[in-house]
């Protein structure tokens, strides 16, 4: 009787590289009661800090890892249950969860990403999880399938999530031709052909926002719903100093102070963040794919994308997520949107909303999957 | 995809990549040719180290071995260089440079200058670097600061198999002669190396370490020890932060001089002769440039003024360890800036 009532809150993976993570401090103290909602525990990963969601409503019983322990992934941090349950049964299922984290570890390395020819071209794309309609993640500029490490393995419980590398970035093929939005939509539609998707959930982050838009809009019988993250296109202001150093930058030093504006927390900015993107940067054809697609959206310091008239005309559900202090896209554009997009302005969080408020944004578009 | 390869097959990758996409691109050098794929004995070799393995099964004619000639080859390949091909030339040990040492200094490197712009010498020379493999006083100098020395030479000293692949291609598109550096130490070295093409620009150093009390500089195999007495040394609370050169010319003065600005420490570890060397280069341009910024003498890790020795005992003594290196940066640590009296009355 007791057993079936007792959950485990478990170190999550957020990303494919995560193994362990550092128990920060404890939002809830033992003896509180938790919905299934309610953050539990700070955690910090070499990439960033998040919260931990309990997984089940009751009363957290014991904090099992104290701040400052690593801890494995899919490891024991704490021990949710109804008061009654006795502290034998808690000791109880602490030893035997401690004996299971490491083999759900093993099971969830085992996804790679996978890569396909296009046109001339592969695009890699990652997929997480079973269950349709299908979920599509669109990063932005400059990003791939990994800026999705908060949101890409939680979503997928019960749906398949996909995410990919747009043309000129991650792993895809670097030839982007003449960069334009248009031809970015293409991949994508060519790449819902290819995997055979025919409904699907899109999810765009920033000028993977725009795409979604026209991607819907030109594929609207096939797009289930349309959730745009801090999306280009929807007014002129954008920080052109960004733009132009992730375009040109060749060195640590200039490109970290750019990608702190990322974040609202500028500590979120890891020595291997800034690792990764040099390394990409440094790749064949990077550069020239990266200056075509920017001439094509920011002319003279202003975008020059506008998908606010395709917006306007989409018929499916559209969520529209902002961080408060984004500074590369100010959140401002997320005003004057038709009635029929919902928006959330998140406070405390910058350009990179899905990373530092997931939580709240994995939550919203669960919401509007339902 | 990026995955694991050693520092050997990084070099051997970015050669292949390079013929592939460059059809001007050609190897020169002793017992280069052969490698996997190619008739009986031949399968064996790739070069002393077996570098180039495979490429002649792929390349063919484009891998050019020959005989114990270097003046010969190197001077082909400078001529070869001037009329438009990208030879890549394998002169095994950096010990052998002497002996074609005009053909390199009085004329590929003066090629460009002497005819006002208009002649080029796209040329990289790899060669073997570094002591510790007991080859004794012939085959284990480390050279680099001759090279460096030369206006109109390059020169490349890379530590990791991720640095040995991009620094390479980009010696390669280069159009200036190069020196690249190949420490023998660091063969089997495992790291993550993209599969793709990628280039890392040349006189740009790494900050592979950060750290606010001492900054250490360092080049090749070097790296490696100065990360593991900074690992020693973050123990007793001392922070380091190590700067990976990764090519003496052009040098990176200014993220040198950056961090020791913030650090007010500096310790040069050189696996070289400690006259005329990088460990003086450096120790100089920050005594020149950085000068207000330091808080304690600058210290050097050096290899003694001799030759490399053949006894093992004595090599070992010769080369740099973690230990000196520890020690070197207590030292800056410990050091106290002269102090004012306190004023009288």
């Amino acid at each position: 009787m007791a057993g079936t009532c007792i959950e485990g809150v478990r170190m999550p993976k957020w990303g494919m590289s995560m193994t362990h993570g550092k128990v920060v401090q404890w939002l809830v103290s033992e003896g509180e009661l938790v919905s299934s909602e309610t953050d539990v525990v700070e955690i910090e990963t070499e990439k960033i800090t998040g919260a931990v969601a309990a997984p089940a409503a009751g009363v957290l019983r014991r904090h099992v890892a104290p701040p400052g322990d690593e801890i494995p992934v899919g490891g024991l941090l704490a021990v949710i249950a109804d008061a009654e349950t006795s502290d034998e049964a808690i000791d109880v299922f602490a030893e035997q969860a401690a004996d299971q984290g490491p083999e759900e570890q093993g099971e969830s390395q085992t996804a790679a990403p996978e890569t396909i020819e296009l046109g001339g071209r592969s695009i890699r794309y990652l997929k997480r999880g079973e269950g349709l309609p299908a979920v599509v993640l669109i990063h932005g500029f400059g990003g791939n399938l990994n800026n999705w490490l908060f949101n890409h393995e939680l979503l997928a419980t019960g749906r398949t999530v996909y995410a990919l590398d747009l043309p000129g970035h991650g792993q895809s093929s670097k030839d982007v031709s003449d960069g334009s939005l248009a031809m970015l939509v293409q991949c994508v539609l060519d790449w819902l052909d290819a995997v055979g998707l025919t409904e699907v959930h899109l999810v765009g982050h920033s000028l993977g926002g725009a795409i979604a838009v026209d991607t819907a809009y030109r594929a609207a019988d096939r797009v289930k719903s349309c959730t745009l993250l801090a999306s280009a296109g929807l007014g002129v202001e954008i920080d052109n100093e960004f733009i132009e150093t992730l375009v040109q930058a060749s060195r640590r030093k200039q490109l970290k102070p750019q990608l702190e504006k990322l974040f609202n927390d500028p500590e979120q900015v890891t020595r291997q963040l800034v690792e990764e993107l040099l390394k990409f940067k440094r790749m064949d054809g990077v550069q020239s794919a990266l200056h075509a697609i920017a001439e094509q959206f920011v002319v003279d310091g202003r975008q020059v994308i506008n998908i606010r008239d395709q917006l306007q005309q989409l018929a499916m559900p559209t969520l529209v997520l902002w961080g408060q202090e984004d500074q590369i896209i100010p959140a401002t554009h997320a005003q004057s949107l038709p009635d029929s997009v919902t928006v959330k302005v998140l406070p405390g969080c910058g350009h990179m909303v899905h990373m530092e408020a997931f939580s709240d944004v994995n939550r919203a578009m669960e919401q509007l999957w339902k | 995809m990026s995955r694991e390869i050693t520092f050997r097959q990084a070099i051997n990758e970015a050669l292949d990549l390079e013929m592939a996409r460059d059809p001007n691109v050609i190897l020169i050098g002793e017992d280069i040719a052969g490698g996997q794929g190619a008739d009986g004995a031949m399968d064996a070799w790739g070069g002393v180290r077996g570098v180039t393995k495979g490429l002649y099964g792929k390349y063919g004619d484009r891998v050019i071995d020959t005989p114990i000639s270097e003046s010969a080859f190197v001077g082909a390949a400078i001529g070869a260089a001037t009329a438009g091909d990208r030879p890549v030339v394998e002169l095994m040990f950096n010990d052998f440079l002497g002996v074609c040492f005009d053909q390199i200094y009085n004329q590929a490197a003066k090629f460009r200058y002497m005819f006002g712009g208009k002649a080029q010498t796209p040329l990289v020379i790899r060669t073997i670097i570094g002591s510790g493999m007991r080859a004794a006083a012939q085959h284990s100098q480390s050279l680099y600061s001759i090279f460096t020395h030369i206006p109109g030479l390059k020169c490349v000293v890379p530590s990791t198999p991720y640095d040995a692949k991009g620094l390479l291609i980009e010696s390669i598109r280069d159009n200036d002669p190069v020196i690249f550096c190949e420490h023998k130490g660091l063969y089997d070295m495992q790291g993550d190396v993209p599969e793709d093409s990628y280039s890392i620009p040349l006189g740009e150093a790494e900050v592979v370490r950060d750290g606010e009390d001492a900054t250490i500089v360092t080049l090749a195999e070097m790296v490696h020890v100065a990360n593991q007495a900074s690992d020693q040394l973050a123990k007793e609370g001392v922070e380091c932060e190590v700067i990976d050169l990764r090519t003496t010319s052009p040098l990176d003065e200014e993220t040198v001089l950056e961090s020791v600005e913030s650090t007010g420490r500096l310790v040069v570890i050189d696996e070289a002769n400690p006259r005329c060397s990088m460990a003086t280069d450096i120790s100089a341009m920050v005594a020149q440039k950085g000068f207000t910024s330091l808080r304690a003498p600058i210290q050097m890790v050096t290899a003694p003024h001799t030759p490399v020795p053949f006894s093992g005992v004595l090599e070992d003594l010769y080369k740099p360890n973690v230990d000196r290196v520890a020690t070197a940066v207590r030292q800056v640590m410990e050091y106290q800036l002269w102090q004012a009296p306190a004023s009288k009355g």
